[in-house]
């Protein structure tokens, strides 16, 4: 069973919710990568998504966009986030990583190098969002050897044949995007999103994770009874960048707590 | 070549183009890619977009013998054609015609587009005026600044100009900002993409519209020379221009393509936006296609005196036709441009557009090699009343 799988599982048994908490690598500092991850998993993430930096972020909002350009400052590229994964990896083995980003870093480092690399490295799961599942073929397949999940999205768009077709390629869970636009974006209705988990527990047995405009301990309490894992990542963002560097650890610490109590009460 | 068919019904070029975007834009995608499917085969559809190349643009654009300049340069002959002519005064309202008609059909009332130079944000703004569409252009913010007279006129045309401040504040951050805002307002707005690049459908789509270019060469060439043109010469940034005139010559062998890229400052500089001469497959903008990008995969920063080549991609349609051999592609820099921008301004008295002169500077550079018998088509894609500014700068001179 893959470690992502295993979570889930773990938690279905006691009756609980995932949290996945993302953070972009490089952000606010390369140093405190390793550190923003250990501190997330402490104070109560389930997952950790893990985004790499890119020029282009075309589906990302505003918030994950400053915190790529940051770490593009930083200098860093995709083999430094594969890094700090197998280096938080000496002293977690149990927390799932997925790494979120897109296709070009990836084609750029050689897919099956990279595949390779990130086998080495500890992570779990990818979400490469311009890889749809039309056009990512060898490298689902390459994952998938490698015992690494492909994690897809859907959208509020996404048809019926359309589901059908993501499920059928997934793995580890699927990621329900909850609303039109991109990452950060306004408020979820969170009924609406509800009402469009049956659709797709009804194409696939994986997991479902809702994310995208989930800002606060209520929304993620909301969410969390219907779907089977939140993903919080913009918000953290911000509450990271209204701090300075050295207080990032201590933030991200007091931005999971209320959010995890509100998800377990 | 065999029969030429592509892209296959997903959108490749061989390897070449595709869609590889977010699902959140996966439907939208799809429902232009069938509105489009059933506009092409329409001949109503297709009879109402001639009617507005005829009576709004101004076509058939003429080509004209550049006889003097052709003299001077002492070897083939060198033909213009006038795109620069056009209403708006450049090829790209060709392709904005076409996609607004196609936003009407699908009841679309808000149109977004992005632009480099400014030409295709105005050409996309001239059609929303005329069919009454409300229109948000994105622009660099870098570009606002180079480009402040396109602003104006946008502005005039009664469309809002957003500045996009992301990334390197120029064409492919504008490009990003459009597909989000698309993204976001997908039910009732269309993406007036402004060359052969983007996700499937645009690169095919964008490609038929501009192709009316190359068949009105078709048949001007013969009735001129009495034949077809050795070679075609066009300059390429996303492309659009060069498709539209490459694409009814493709099946014809005896005709050389070749795509003119900005090489800036030269090619070893590393100031350039020459992809397909210097650069290497990647992804971006939802398809596969030659990109600049650094080792780690980055998208890398551009340069070249004309706004409308800076781009760091190129249409997926050029990447084959180069693996292919089919095209040819070159580079011409920033100082080879306004020589020959220059040139044609006092030789024809045809002032091109600082983009248009990378392919006119091409020309005169293989000119001289070749036979007078032989013929040269350069397509002239715009004309250079919005470079007046970028001109009398690098001349040191203060308008």
């Amino acid at each position: 069973m893959s470690r992502i799988a295993g979570r889930f599982a773990e938690l279905k048994a006691v009756g609980r919710k995932a949290l996945i908490m993302f953070v972009t690598a490089g952000d606010p500092a390369p140093s405190l990568t390793v550190p923003l991850m250990h501190a997330l998993a402490e104070s109560g993430a389930d997952i950790l998504e893990i985004g790499v930096p890119f020029s282009d972020p075309m589906a990302d909002g505003p918030v994950i966009q400053r915190a790529s350009e940051r770490a593009l400052k930083h200098g860093v590229g995709l083999s430094d986030v594969l890094h700090s994964v197998s280096s938080f990896r000496k002293q977690n083995s149990k927390t799932p990583v997925v790494l979120m980003g897109y296709a070009n870093p990836i084609e750029a480092m050689g897919v099956e190098k990279f595949v390779a690399a990130a086998k080495a490295a500890g992570v779990d799961g990818l979400i490469v969002v311009d890889y749809p599942p039309e056009e990512c073929g060898p490298f689902v397949e390459l994952c998938g050897k490698a015992g690494i999940d492909c994690i897809f999205l859907l959208a509020p768009t996404s048809t019926d044949a359309r589901i059908i077709e993501v499920a059928r390629v997934a793995s580890g869970f699927v990621y329900y995007v909850s609303l039109r636009g991109v990452t950060g974006a306004g408020h979820i209705d969170s009924d609406e999103v509800l009402a469009r988990l049956p659709k797709i527990r009804a194409a696939t047995r994986l997991p479902v994770g809702v994310g995208f405009g989930i800002r606060d301990a209520e929304s993620a309490r909301r969410i969390s009874r219907g779907a089977d894992a939140v993903v919080i990542a913009s918000r953290l963002i911000q509450e990271l960048e209204a701090v300075p560097p050295a207080q990032a650890v201590e933030c991200a610490r007091a931005f999971v707590k209320p959010i995890r109590e509100a998800m377990d009460a | 070549m065999q029969m030429y068919d592509l892209p296959d019904p997903r959108g490749h070029f061989g390897p070449y183009g595709g869609v590889f975007v977010a699902e959140t834009l996966s439907h939208a995608l799809d429902e232009l890619r069938d509105a489009y499917a059933r506009c092409r085969g329409n001949a109503a559809f297709m009879a109402e977009f001639h009617h507005e190349l005829k009576h709004y643009v101004g076509r058939p654009s003429p080509v004209y013998h550049a006889k003097r300049w052709s003299e001077l340069l002492g070897g083939a002959q060198i033909y213009l054609k006038r795109e620069d002519l056009n209403h708006t005064g450049a090829h790209k309202i060709n392709n904005t015609i076409g996609q607004a008609l196609l936003a009407r059909h699908m009841g679309k009332k808000r149109v977004i587009a992005e632009t480099g130079a400014g030409m295709h944000g105005v050409a996309s703004a001239t059609v929303a005026a005329r069919f009454g569409m409300q229109c948000v252009v994105y622009m660099g913010s870098e570009d606002i600044k180079r480009q402040a007279q396109n602003v104006y006129r946008m502005k005039l045309l009664g469309a809002e100009v957003v500045a996009v401040e992301s990334g390197s504040k120029t064409l492919k951050d504008a490009l990003n900002e459009a597909m989000r805002d698309w993204v976001t307002n997908v039910e009732d707005t269309f993406y007036i993409l402004g060359t052969v690049a983007g996700p499937h459908p645009y690169p095919m789509m964008v490609r038929d519209f501009q192709s009316v270019i190359g068949e009105e060469c078709k048949l001007q060439m013969p009735e001129m020379t009495g034949r077809q043109p050795d070679a075609l010469i066009a300059c390429v940034g996303g492309g659009s221009n060069a498709m539209g005139m490459f694409y009814p010559y493709i099946g014809d062998a005896k005709v050389r393509l070749i795509g003119v890229e900005a090489a800036g400052e030269g090619l070893a500089s590393g100031k350039h936006a020459a992809s397909l001469c210097a650069g290497r497959p990647g992804v971006l903008h939802g398809n596969r296609t030659y990109l600049l990008q650094d080792a780690n995969g980055q998208i890398t920063e551009t340069h070249s005196v004309s706004a409308g080549l800076d781009y760091p991609g190129v249409g997926p349609e050029h990447a084959w036709l180069k693996d292919q051999g089919r095209a040819e592609y070159v580079a011409i820099t920033d100082d080879e441009a306004l020589q020959a921008f220059s040139d044609l301004c006092r030789y024809e008295g045809i002032i091109p557009a600082l983009e248009s002169a990378h392919a006119v500077a091409y020309a005169a550079k293989l000119a001289p090699s070749m036979p007078k018998a032989k013929t040269l088509l350069v397509n002239l894609s715009g004309r250079g009343d919005k470079d007046m500014q970028t001109v009398a700068d690098r001349m040191g001179i203060k308008l």
